[in-house]
């Protein structure tokens, strides 16, 4: 009996990941009734989850697409307030709602402006360039008066809790994931493999980078959005260059074109950014050094481009059980 | 019509011409040769067809569907949709993907979903995938190498990664296929294996071959006409045994005879 | 017109600066391909050295300056080894990436050792703290000596890319550094010299600026050398004499918006300029286009 529903559990992918999933909800919104997870503890949980959709975003940018973009909280910045302008006109679910589709409308919007110009530049140049549009996005807010300015906004209606995380969480991994697998994700991993044979096979480059970006951009806005709904004050430094750079570390610490590994990533980086709370100073330094270490000694991270599949788990069962006695055939 | 007609190309980088005023005319169904010393440019020329490169002048027309279409200067993946495919001199495969994907890659434009259901994996998802998947591996069986489908393309060995370079190609569905110096380091009985499979690649696929190669053994066997060029211009054209005894062929080959230096 | 002038002088003192610094993006750049983040940071500690010259060491302008450009020389030499080196054959994004990791590694160890507040530079005394005046405009003395010694360290760098040996190592490796290699150039003394220029004339000028402006903190590169880097690229990023330029119209640039326009605004224009050059003329001024061979 248990065999029986142990080979449906492998054999039906899609039955699995729901499984899986229901069970990842479960356990964590149990955690939190009985009060395991604390209170502190659902601020890093939160963290985790919206650093997860940065991260996840970012990947299919620069990990899967290949082109480099120091400009992700930018799209952040521009979700969040976005989202916080609307809720706290309209405090009610559907203001959220519509403040969660105007981020990622809006987000959209300006990623297809800022990508069109600047896809067609080469690795360091398009670095360069999102960081500048990210940094000119930040003093215009910093200078609107909508925005509040450098003070920014406070008091944003408070909407998200562990399910509205979970299901934005969950579908933002499987909607990438289902696009990696498709024709057109894997147009955009042949642009990162090598561009001109990748164009001389019939895929257009351009158009395809155009797309991936403004799809990061998105899911980056919408981000904005839930941490705007969650952590109901918003400034416009939150969002600048060193907040681009914590979302860079978490990929490439989990590996550039690994979905799997920049969730693990999100987690480890989360705990040990909780561990050293006591010494923020330190933390930056760490960061950095990680950085340098990671690309020096183990450029492709955690998982390198590889995923936690069930294949892992059955190769890595393979290994156990050639060790025990031979099975019967 | 000629499927393939090229008027007085030339390209020029700077002060260095690469090609200049070359004119070639490609029938369907035919499988020509082009040849010439090293530098001559020959692969400029194939990057000119391919849009790599833009002409500096001259015209590029490719027959589709009965209807004359200007192709140079085009963007590479419209030329490919336009219905030219070609191999690269120095293999250019997906290394870090694997066989299975560098084929499924190439047969992305001729896919039919969109991002909306490549994003939900909706019913035409389904149905498509399961088509490319199932006409990938057919297309890898024909050459030996649907066994390895699973493999990272950069572990294949060098003559396999030839063959799915070529395979890759087909896989676009194209008209046209040129194949660039597809012969390169290979040994005589490799050698001979692929002469003989381009010379099929004709009946079975239905294609017009265009091959750039420096192994006479193969060109001399199955090209019917052969195009020669030198310093960037076209010096003979012609069948493989008037090419042969071409003086100017010789000469730009084996440079002048001794007694007129 | 007399504000015009006042501002000329603003952005020439402000544009030496920036053109020293730039000068630094340029060089390695064209040598190595790699945008160094990490250089705007070498201006920074340079910067904390002169500070540290003048108040605890009681030294001069003229040692204070050789001291810190002496020590940047050494940082950047050290930079370069430790975290470029081994990177030299692995894609460009993984190098850039540890730039990006050298950068913020100086920027919060600095902030770690002394506090992310601003230090002040003391007040200037004698020759150096003169201000001349012509009817409303004031020229500070300063901004002279900036102005000077920029141009001068620009000469020097002139003279040494066009005439001397290390000079044409210089541009033989960065138009091809396999080729040098063969011809008998070596090519890791040679990048290491280039790094070495460079940060000695970021260091000058993190002192100068310290001078000049009075305070320093150790965020303080971040602005400037993004500034710096859009100059590069103006002038054409790998072209010296293309850094020179870019530097004095960048800093040009940003205190005429500053005085005429709207100074809440000076950096999102340094911003734009940066993605117009992007978007129209990515070589720049005077660089040259790279092509892929197929």
């Amino acid at each position: 009996m248990a065999a029986k529903a142990g080979k449906f559990f492998t054999n039906h992918p899609a039955v699995r990941k729901l499984i899986i999933l229901i069970a990842i909800f479960v356990l964590v919104q149990v955690l939190i009734w009985t009060d395991i997870i604390s209170a502190y503890l659902q601020v890093t949980l939160m963290t985790i989850c919206i650093n997860i959709i940065l991260a996840v975003s970012l990947n299919l940018i620069t990990g899967f697409t290949g082109q480099f973009s120091l400009g992700h909280a930018g799209f952040m910045s521009i979700g969040a307030y976005a989202c916080a302008l609307i809720t706290m006109r309209m405090p009610t679910i559907l203001g959220f709602l519509l403040g969660i589709l105007a981020a990622i409308i809006l987000s959209g919007i300006v990623g297809m402006v800022v990508g069109l110009p600047t896809l067609r530049l080469r690795g360091d140049y398009l670095a360069i360039a999102t960081l500048g549009f990210s940094e000119i996005i930040r003093i215009i807010f910093v200078n609107l008066e909508i925005t509040n300015g450098a003070a920014g906004l406070s008091n944003i209606p408070q909407f998200v809790n562990w399910p509205w995380i979970f299901f934005f969480t969950a579908g933002t991994v499987l909607l990438i994931n289902n696009f990696l697998k498709s024709t057109h994700g894997r147009a955009c991993i042949s642009i990162r493999e090598d561009e001109i044979a990748s164009e001389t096979m019939g895929v257009a480059a351009t158009r395809y980078k155009v797309t991936a970006f403004i799809v990061g951009s998105c899911f980056a806005g919408m981000a904005g959005a839930l941490y705007a709904s969650y952590f109901y004050v918003i400034k416009p430094d939150y969002f600048g260059f060193l907040k681009s750079i914590d979302i860079l570390i978490i990929v490439v610490f989990g590996g550039l074109g690994s979905i799997s590994g920049s969730i693990l990533a999100a987690v480890v980086l989360a705990v040990i950014s909780t561990l050293l709370q006591s010494f923020a100073d330190i933390r930056m330094v760490l960061y950095a050094l990680l950085l340098i270490i990671i690309m020096i000694f183990r450029p492709q991270g955690l998982m390198g481009s590889k995923e936690i599949t069930m294949d892992l788990f059955r190769k890595f069962s393979k290994g156990l059980s050639l060790n025990k006695k031979k099975e019967r055939v | 019509m000629a499927l393939l007609s090229v008027t007085r190309l030339t390209k020029t980088f700077g002060g260095l011409t690469a090609v200049s005023d070359l004119d070639m005319e490609i029938s369907r169904g035919e499988l020509v040769g082009l040849i010439g010393p090293n530098g001559a440019g020959k692969t400029t020329v194939f990057n000119l067809l391919t849009g790599i490169y833009p002409p500096t002048s001259g015209q590029i027309v490719l027959d589709c569907d009965g209807k004359p279409r200007q192709i140079g200067g085009l963007r590479p993946d419209k030329i490919s949709k336009a219905g030219l495919a070609r191999t690269f001199q120095n293999i250019r495969l997906f290394k870090n993907l694997s066989v299975l994907d560098n084929v499924r890659i190439a047969m992305h434009q001729n896919v039919r979903y969109g991002v909306l259901s490549g994003f939900l994996h909706l019913p035409s998802y389904m149905r498509e995938e399961k088509r490319v998947r199932e006409e990938s591996l057919a297309l890898l069986d024909i050459f030996n190498l649907a066994s390895k489908h699973d493999e990272m393309a950069g572990n294949l060995p060098y003559g396999e990664q030839r063959r799915l370079e070529i395979v890759r190609a087909l896989a676009t569905k194209p008209q046209l296929l040129l194949l660039d110096e597809p012969a390169a380091g290979m040994n005589p009985a490799e050698t001979a294996q692929l002469t003989s499979t381009i010379a099929q690649l004709r009946e079975q696929f239905g294609v017009t071959i265009l091959l750039i190669e420096h192994d006479m053994s193969v060109v001399m066997t199955i090209c019917e006409r052969i195009y020669v060029m030198d310093y960037g211009k076209l010096i003979a054209h012609g069948t493989p045994d008037e090419i042969k005894a071409d003086p100017r062929v010789i000469e730009a080959y084996l440079g002048e005879d001794i007694d007129n230096a | 017109m007399e504000q015009f002038l006042q501002q000329l002088i603003n952005g020439l003192s402000l544009g030496s600066t920036y053109a020293l610094i730039a000068l630094g993006y340029t060089m390695v750049y064209g040598i190595i391909k790699l945008i160094n983040f990490a250089h705007c940071d070498i201006y920074m500690i340079g910067a904390y050295v002169g500070f540290y010259c003048l108040t605890l060491l009681n030294l001069g302008f003229v040692p204070s300056l050789l001291i810190a450009m002496a020590i940047c020389t050494a940082l950047g030499v050290a930079i370069e080894k430790i975290a470029y080196k081994p990177l030299r054959n692995s894609p460009r994004i993984a190098v850039l990436i540890t730039a990006i990791g050298v950068s913020l590694f100086l920027e919060y160890g600095m902030v770690a050792l002394v506090g992310a507040g601003v230090q002040s530079y003391p007040e200037m005394t004698g020759f150096i703290a003169t201000k001349i005046n012509l009817g409303d405009i004031t020229i500070s003395m300063m901004q002279v000596v900036i102005v000077g010694v920029s141009v001068l360290l620009m000469i020097l760098l002139q003279f040494i890319v066009k005439k001397t040996k290390m000079g044409k190592a210089m541009r033989a490796v960065s138009l091809d550094a396999d080729a040098a290699r063969l011809m008998g150039i070596n090519v890791d003394a040679t990048i290491s010299f280039t790094f070495m220029l460079g940060s000695a004339f970021a260091g000058a000028a993190g002192v100068m600026v310290g001078m000049l402006y009075k305070s320093i903190r150790p965020l303080m590169g971040y602005l400037p050398g993004i500034k710096a880097f859009v100059a590069a690229v103006f002038g054409g990023i790998g072209s010296i004499p293309g850094a020179m330029i870019g530097g004095y119209f960048i800093g040009l640039v940003e205190v005429m918006v500053s005085g005429y326009v709207n100074s809440l605004y000076k950096d999102a224009v340094v911003f734009a300029i940066l993605i117009l050059i992007l978007i129209i003329k990515p070589t720049g001024l005077m660089g040259r286009a790279e092509r892929e061979k197929v």
